[in-house]
Order: C-alpha cells, then sequence, then structure tokens
C-alpha cells in the first residue's frame, strides 16, 4: 500500500526498538515539548561538553513517527560537534518541508532519509520534528542561546 | 416516517423500505450527499466516519446557498431594494425555521452567532460586560465568591471561555467529575452546583464519550439555586429531537455545519426575558438603537447580538438543512443513528485489544465512539498510526484528543481514535471500519 511510503520498515524498527530512550543523568538542560494537535509529548535532556553534544536522553509519548524520529534523531546527534548537528537539523527540516519535492542524501541523514515519505502528509510533519525541535531548544538553552549563523534563515 | 413536524415540501417523500430499524431508505438518502460517492487513494470508497466533526450537505443545502447569491444577494435589514428585501426575507425566514426546530415560544430567541463557540463565549462576555451596565443586569454579574460550574466532558469551546470569564471576574470555576463508564458523577451534584453557583454550562452530548447527559436533573439542581444554564447542544441538535422548554435550559448553543448545513453559522437560543436584559457582547452596525459621538443605545433581541454583516448565505444554508432534516424527521434520525451506534459498539467491543472510552451500551448515548487499541504485541497504537492507515483504506475517524483534553487526562490516554455516525452512516461503513482495525493491529504488530 501507498502508506509503506511513509511508516517505512526503518521506522518501525526504530518504533519497536528505540535508540537513547530513558532519562539519563549528567544533563545541562531539560525541555518538555508538546504536539498539541496529536498529544505527542517528550520530555528530553542535553548534556553539551567541549562544544560536542554528549548525550541526548529523553522520554516520550505519541505516534510512530515521532517516537521513531526520535530514536532516530539521538542516533544522529550523540557525539557530533554541536555545529554539525545543528547543520543536520537544518538538512532533516527542509526535508519535512520539502513534501516529497527533495531526494535526501543518505550520507548525510542515514537512518533520517526514511521519513521522506512523511513529509507528503502534512498532518504528520510535527510529529517528525517534534524531538529535533525539543533538541535544538534544549541545546540553545545550554549555551545560552544559539549563534546567530546557527539560526535556521 | 415517524416525524412530529410538519414537512416543508422541499423534498420528496421517501419509501419506508426499511434500513435496519431507521424508518428511511438509507442509501436513497446517501444519494442527497454527492460527496458520499467520493472515491479516495487508491479508488477506494470514502467511509465518512467524522461527522462529530463536520457533517456532510445535501444537495439542497448547496442549491440554496447557489441561488440565493444567482438571484437574491444583497445586505440585509438595510436599503429598499427588492434584492434587500429578499435577501431580508430569507434571512429572517432561516430564524424562522430554526426557531420552529427547537420548539422556540419566539422567533427572536434565535440569535445567528459564527459556530458554538461564538454562542458560548457570547453568554461569557454578556455576563462579564454586565459589570458595567445598569441594574437590569444584576442577573448577569458576578465576581469573587461565585461560581460557575461545567462538567469534566466539555469541548474546550464549553470550558475555556468559562476560564476566561472566571479569570475577568475573580469568580470560581467548578466541574462535575466522569465515571469510569465516561457518564456524569452526579452523587455529589449538590455540593458541585450550590447557591454560590451563578452559571452552569453543560454538554448536552459528548463529543468524545458520545454520552448523552441528564439534562433535567442538572437543570432542576441549578434553577433550586437560581443559576442561569447553558446548554451546549452541538453534537446533540443535529440527532435528536430537541425542544427547548421541555430541556428547560435558559441557553442553548448549537452550530450548522454538524447538522448537514453550511459552516460559519451557528445559534444561541435564549430566553426572551433574559435576552432583553442581556448586555451585548459584540459592538457595531445593526446592533444598535441610537447612536451619538457620546455613547449608543442598543436594538432588542436578536439584533442586539448580531453586529455587523452576518452570514446570510450561510443562515439561508442551514434553514435549507433544516428543512431537509424535518422531511426526513428527527425521531427516524435518532433511531437509524441509534442503531448504527449499537452495531458499532458491538463490532468494536469484538475487535481484541479494544478500549471503548466512553458508555460502553447505547442506553442514553450518540454515535460518537472512541476507543483505544493495541496492536497483535499488546503495545499500545497512537491514534495517529490508526487513523493514518485507516485513512488509506478510505476510512475517515477523528483522532486526537477532540478539544476534550480533560477526558482524555481523565482516562488516562493521550488520545482517542473516534467513528462518529450521522442519518446516513450505514452498518456497512461500520464493517469496513472494523475489518481496518484488524489491519492496522496487524501492520504494527512484531
Amino acid at each position: 500500500m501507498n502508506l509503506d511510503s511513509m511508516y517505512q520498515e526503518i521506522i518501525l524498527d526504530h518504533y519497536r526498538n528505540p535508540h537513547h530512550r530513558g532519562l539519563r543523568e549528567p544533563f545541562d538542560t531539560e525541555v518538555h515539548h508538546v504536539n498539541p494537535t496529536c498529544g505527542d509529548e517528550v520530555t528530553l535532556r542535553v548534556k553539551v561538553a567541549d562544544g560536542v553534544v554528549a548525550d541526548v536522553s529523553y522520554e516520550s509519548e505519541g505516534c510512530s513517527i515521532s517516537q521513531a524520529s526520535a530514536s532516530v534523531m539521538t542516533d544522529l546527534v550523540i557525539g557530533r560537534s554541536v555545529h554539525d548537528a545543528l547543520e543536520l537539523g537544518r538538512e532533516f527540516l527542509a526535508l519535512m518541508q520539502s513534501r516529497g519535492t527533495v531526494e535526501p542524501d543518505e550520507d548525510v541523514l542515514e537512518d533520517a532519509v526514511a521519513f521522506a515519505g512523511v513529509s507528503r502528509y502534512p498532518a504528520r510533519v510535527k510529529c517528525a520534528l517534534l524531538s529535533w525541535m525539543a533538541w535544538k531548544d534544549a541545546t540553545a538553552q545550554a549555551l545560552g542561546g544559539i549563534p546567530e549563523q546557527e539560526v535556521d534563515r | 416516517m415517524t416525524s412530529t413536524r410538519p414537512s416543508s415540501g422541499r423534498q420528496s417523500v421517501r419509501p419506508a423500505t426499511g434500513g435496519p430499524g431507521g424508518g428511511y431508505d438509507v442509501e436513497q438518502v446517501r444519494k442527497d450527499f454527492p460527496i458520499l460517492a467520493r472515491r479516495v487513494h487508491d479508488d477506494r470508497p470514502l467511509v465518512y466516519l467524522d461527522s462529530a466533526a463536520s457533517s456532510q450537505k445535501p444537495v439542497s443545502v448547496l442549491d440554496a446557498e447557489r441561488d440565493y447569491y444567482e438571484l437574491h444577494n444583497a445586505n440585509v435589514h438595510r436599503g429598499i431594494h427588492v434584492l434587500a428585501e429578499e435577501a431580508t426575507a430569507l434571512y429572517e425566514a432561516a430564524r424562522d425555521k430554526v426557531a420552529a426546530f427547537i420548539g422556540a415560544p419566539r422567533r427572536d430567541e434565535v440569535v445567528f452567532t459564527k459556530n458554538s463557540s461564538e454562542a458560548l463565549n457570547l453568554v461569557a462576555y454578556a455576563m462579564s460586560n454586565a459589570a458595567t451596565s445598569g441594574p437590569e443586569a444584576e442577573r448577569f454579574r458576578l465576581g469573587p465568591g461565585d461560581e460557575v460550574v461545567v462538567t469534566e466532558m466539555e469541548h474546550h469551546s464549553n470550558l475555556v471561555p468559562w476560564q476566561m470569564l472566571c479569570r475577568r471576574t475573580g469568580a470560581t470555576l467548578r466541574w462535575i467529575g466522569l465515571t469510569d463508564d465516561g457518564r456524569l458523577d452526579l452523587a455529589d451534584l449538590d455540593q458541585v452546583i450550590t447557591g454560590r453557583a451563578k452559571v452552569v454550562s453543560f454538554v448536552h452530548q459528548s463529543n468524545i464519550l458520545g454520552t448523552v447527559n441528564p439534562v433535567e436533573k442538572i437543570v432542576s439542581r441549578a434553577r433550586a439555586v437560581g443559576a442561569l444554564t447553558v446548554l451546549d447542544g452541538s453534537q446533540s441538535v443535529p440527532h435528536m429531537p430537541i425542544d427547548v422548554t421541555a430541556l428547560g435550559v435558559d441557553f442553548l448553543a448549537f452550530t450548522g455545519h454538524k447538522m448537514c448545513g453550511p459552516t460559519g453559522i451557528g445559534i444561541l437560543w435564549g430566553r426572551h426575558e433574559l435576552l432583553e436584559v442581556m448586555p451585548p457582547f459584540l459592538g457595531g452596525g445593526e446592533m444598535i438603537e441610537l447612536v451619538t459621538m457620546e455613547e449608543s443605545t442598543y436594538a432588542v433581541p436578536p439584533h442586539r447580538f448580531e453586529a455587523g454583516t452576518p452570514m446570510i448565505a450561510q443562515a439561508v444554508g442551514l434553514g435549507a438543512a433544516v428543512d431537509y432534516l424535518t422531511d426526513l424527521g428527527m425521531d427516524a434520525i435518532a433511531a437509524h443513528e441509534h442503531d448504527i451506534t449499537a452495531y458499532a459498539l458491538d463490532g468494536l467491543s469484538a475487535v481484541p485489544g479494544l478500549r471503548i472510552i466512553g458508555p460502553p451500551d447505547a442506553v442514553d448515548r450518540g454515535g460518537a465512539v472512541s476507543f483505544v487499541l493495541t496492536g497483535t504485541d499488546d503495545r499500545p497504537l497512537h491514534p495517529h498510526d490508526v487513523g493514518q492507515l485507516l485513512d488509506e483504506l478510505g476510512v475517515a475517524v477523528r483522532v486526537g484528543h477532540h478539544c476534550a483534553r480533560p477526558v482524555c487526562l481523565r482516562f488516562g490516554v493521550p488520545a482517542t481514535t473516534r467513528a462518529s455516525f450521522h442519518l446516513y452512516s450505514t452498518r456497512g461503513e461500520v464493517d469496513a471500519l472494523v475489518e481496518g482495525l484488524g489491519h492496522v493491529r496487524r501492520f504494527f504488530g512484531t
């Protein structure tokens, strides 16, 4: 069925067996984000050390897309420099806003390319972005703001 | 047909060839709704089970709006030319139809608003505006120490305006809680509605639980303590015979688009002696009597509450919808929906891993059925995933908190999937839903 383009096996795998789930110490900041249209919620902690995303941990409740996205996001950003991780976040945001018109770069986005199909469903884009937005918010708070050149344009 | 209302003769009389217990032939009725013949996705027939969000519209409603714009369009209550007079007559005729439909003793008790939310806000704002009005508005005044009572099953549109009223006035919000099977817990009714209550506003039929509330019990307690009563009829007026005098409430709010009418038109009905002394909400043209640079006096109801150019075409469309419902017969519609609801409750209860949120049987219950579901691996499935997969099968349901988040909190679920029915729903559509849910469970099971 069509929807297989949304519910890719990669997404279902992350949904069934999420990575980095559970709230951990130590952390710099904790945020709570909600998607009011469907009730998805995520509590997310960030630890930054020497400009590197040292850890991201979370507890979340919601649909398969929001759950899988959180799992994929943590895989991608943990261990990366904040600068590179924010760049990835912008890539992912662009993909999600593309309404299926962008061919994602698997070398850059890795498992997150599986969400390309979700971008065709406007009602679900927020689900996929929830944890990314929470992570960006927590990171900004941890750094006391995000440098101008890192802000989405 | 078992209609107790006079027919306007707009629709041909249908043979009672019997939908199951409905008194009309549902397949014949469906032909009046062109959208129900749509096919979606891989050429699948549309199964529309989201009428509690918005109902579909029969051709007669679409024709009425088109006729209005093609032949009669002009502003109302001003101008002395032919079109202005025709437009005014059509707009006011719609008021007559609505008044008759709900058994209003007087036509000027029917106020047109944008929707139910605006109708409820109108009363809430009138109550705080009473603070700066004359002694005639005493009945509507409230402040610290006074109480506003709602229930835990309100749609946000009958909760948030009252929260806001309490913030503006210093009054306290109280509410009637719920039982585990989704009914109002009336055990401590007398402790919740006390002499401090100034207004009790509650839903007739819950949009998320489907529960039909015992109006009489609540109204009699509210009356005993001198509180005003407001009934949110958004989900009841479209589905059952309504008589405002029999209900005994002071105000009734409902909306056109859920009763086969257009969007953008709602109704506040209020008892005349109250509307007569109730302060206005929105100021502007049409709602005034005399205006000087310093001050104004206000028109009598209903115009006092209809500032600005109203939704004329939508009112005309709503009038046609009222004709359509009346011709079919509200008793027959209620009987048909009762049959579909009972059939759906049976079918859904048989789905493994499905838990109905709301009354499990069809007694005092309307056709909005919420549920949560687990996959074949017993993990809870999120309603968004359920709804998305059902959509792919052509089955349209609503998912989320249904603008009744406190109900989701009460039952410990983040959201629900809701199937809701109307006069055109069929048992076959319920079968498609139940079959679809089996597919959903297997898809997400490991």
